[in-house]
């Protein structure tokens, strides 16, 4: 399992890459490992509001369906369209797949998110 | 000619399975707009292509009437065929739900007596035998919550809470009658865990989904202590019936403290299920809830069984008619087949073989709460396991065995979830096979691992891709 430098991580598995105002949103290796083969995703519409801990869209596996919670609150600038059509791309590349960018509200909120270490210790906790 | 394809795939062009007789009425001319301008694309074949196609079909089923059926939360129990007869009386199977109450009453007394049995059976004071099945007992019985509140002028609850390891229509069930859902967590006895119960409780809360014993196959010690504590928020409780197979004749929800709650006829009460009929998911309160049940009700006055409408507090009706009233004819020869001392033995013998067969596998698999099973257990990985060998494949590698898998990853909170419930019919030599299937299986793990990867090998359709299905699916037969 991998885990970047560089990003925060949310307990739903969600990673968060911050460009100043502008924060990258996918899920985590560790996710799509649990998850298996992706086959479809819904994500939300540019423009679309969100609190911390909203629910923002679907990502769905041979496995079993599970929603994608935004760890931060703000305003969807972008969505990754090349991903819903290509869904395995987050199993291939799951840092490489951001499902949205956000402009954030609030640079506080990521004080609540886990460093790398953190995770990597979570992430032993739930095994 | 084989069988073995589609019966459309059986069609020659001027086949036939019927001759009409000779016209002996003067012939009348439909008018173009009600003529089809092309043939319908109907099958050609003769009558022994149709009885052979569908008798080959009906050979690749597998059932209950086959061999054992072990689905976890399912209750795939035998279904007598003495209720198959009762159901076959003309008194029940000839007639109309529009007729004249005056000539069925025979009907309504085996509904309005079939509601008292459940009555007893459960401790509640009320049943509707309205809704189809769980799932629509669940959202009945959540509108019954909702009605009730607004009733009270109590306006706020529009919250209902459910434990992480409930049936994923307990969550669908409150969406759909438009409540927030609040899951709480299980401890690591595999029980609600009470701090988190305490904290998801306030004054919006409508009520608590449970499920006793719960999909770990274990029962909620602390139900009375729940059910104060969510009633003392002014939430009610609501059982779902799916495991009732284990308490039957020996415990009741409604002594439980539960308020609203659905029994499944079709798994508790052997009726048959999963391709094999309808289910029917009858629905019970306690007496402070009866005002809301749907209607009509089935009420007797002067010896006269009859369809009361005039409840105005009702939620209004939810099923066409009176339910699927066949399946409650069923239900209710099994009742009254069993009797009161039969039903104990139900729940006592389907408790004892689960817990037989969990001390048999956990030597070789993983059990994560290992305690005194209910009526159905949790299995997680196996314990030697070099290759990683997945539920799934596990649950592949049964069907060469000529066995049905228990039900697979469910509940959610454990990791490669194997979930089995043998049920009472089952007898200690078929559980003993089962056992020694899934010992052998245990051995092949290690010693041919192969075979696991590459089941299952002997059924009509082998290993199916179901990542490319998913993601390109095809969805028509032929393009």
């Amino acid at each position: 399992m991998t885990i970047l430098e560089g990003l925060y991580y949310s307990k739903d598995h969600e990673w968060v890459k911050l460009e100043g105002d502008k924060a990258y949103i996918g899920i985590t290796d560790q996710a799509q490992l649990e998850l298996g083969d992706v086959v479809f995703l819904e994500l939300p519409e540019p423009g679309d509001e969100f609190s911390a801990g909203d629910s923002i869209g679907v990502v769905e596996s041979v496995k079993a369906a599970s929603d994608i919670y935004t760890p931060v609150s703000g305003r969807v600038v972008e969505v990754n369209a090349e991903l819903t059509s290509n869904p395995e791309r987050v199993n291939e590349d799951p840092y490489g797949s951001w499902m949205v960018v956000m402009e954030i509200a609030d640079h506080a909120e990521l004080d609540d998110l886990m460093s790398p270490e953190d995770y990597k210790a979570y992430c032993g906790q739930e095994e | 000619m084989s069988y073995d394809r589609l019966i459309i795939e059986c069609s020659k062009k001027g086949r036939r399975a019927y001759s009409l007789p000779r016209l002996d009425v003067p012939e009348t001319a439909l008018p173009d707009s009600l003529l089809r301008a092309e043939d319908a694309a109907l099958p050609e074949v003769s009558e022994v292509d149709v009885v052979r196609h569908f008798t080959n079909l009906s050979q690749k089923n597998y059932a209950v009437d086959i061999g054992m059926y072990p689905l976890g939360s399912c209750t795939m129990k035998y279904n007598p065929k003495l209720n198959e007869d009762a159901a076959s009386l003309p008194g029940f199977s000839d007639i109309h739900p529009l007729q004249p109450e005056s000539t069925v009453q025979g009907a309504l007394k085996l509904m309005h007596e079939m509601e008292r049995m459940l009555c007893e059976i459960t401790g509640m004071s009320a049943f509707s035998l309205q809704p189809a099945a769980g799932a629509q007992g669940e959202a009945v019985g959540l509108m019954i919550i909702k009605a009730y509140h607004l009733h009270k002028g109590d306006e706020k609850r529009n919250r209902i809470i459910v434990p992480d390891t409930a049936h994923g229509t307990n969550p669908a069930s409150a969406s759909m009658v438009g409540f927030k859902v609040t899951q709480v967590k299980s401890n690591e006895d595999g029980e609600i865990d009470l701090d988190d119960l305490k904290a998801a409780l306030g004054e919006d809360v409508a009520g608590l989904m449970l499920t006793n014993p719960n999909t770990l196959g274990l029962f909620e010690r602390n139900i009375e202590l729940i059910a104060k504590l969510v009633h003392d928020c002014g939430g009610l409780l609501y059982y779902d019936g799916a495991n009732a197979n284990a308490i039957i004749g020996k415990a009741r929800p409604g002594d439980m403290g539960f308020d609203v709650m659905h029994l499944n006829l079709h798994k508790t009460f052997s009726t048959p299920h999963g391709g094999g009929g309808p289910g029917s998911g009858p629905v019970g309160v306690v007496e402070k809830l009866k005002d809301f049940l749907p209607v009509p009700v089935v009420s007797k006055s002067n010896d006269k069984y009859y369809l009361d409408w005039d409840r105005p507090l009702s939620i209004g009706k939810v099923k066409a008619h009176y339910g699927n009233f066949g399946v409650v004819v069923r239900a209710y020869a099994y009742i009254l087949s069993m009797g009161a001392e039969g039903l104990q033995k139900v729940s006592e013998t389907a408790v004892l073989n689960a817990n037989y067969m969990m001390h048999a596998l956990k030597d070789l698999y993983e059990l994560p709460y290992d305690r005194t099973c209910m009526h159905e257990f949790v299995l997680s990985r196996l314990k030697d396991n070099p290759e990683n060998i997945t539920t799934k494949q596990i649950a592949k590698r049964l069907l060469d065995y000529g066995l049905h898998p228990p039900t697979t990853y469910f509940p959610l909170i454990v990791r490669e979830a194997l979930m089995i419930e043998p049920t009472e019919s089952e007898s200690i030599e078929s559980l003993d096979r089962y056992i020694d299937a899934l010992i052998s299986i245990a051995h092949e793990t290690v010693e041919a691992p192969e075979l696991l990867k590459e089941a299952p090998h002997d059924t009509p359709v082998r290993l199916l891709d179901e990542v490319s299905a998913a993601r390109t699916p095809v969805l028509k037969w032929n393009d």
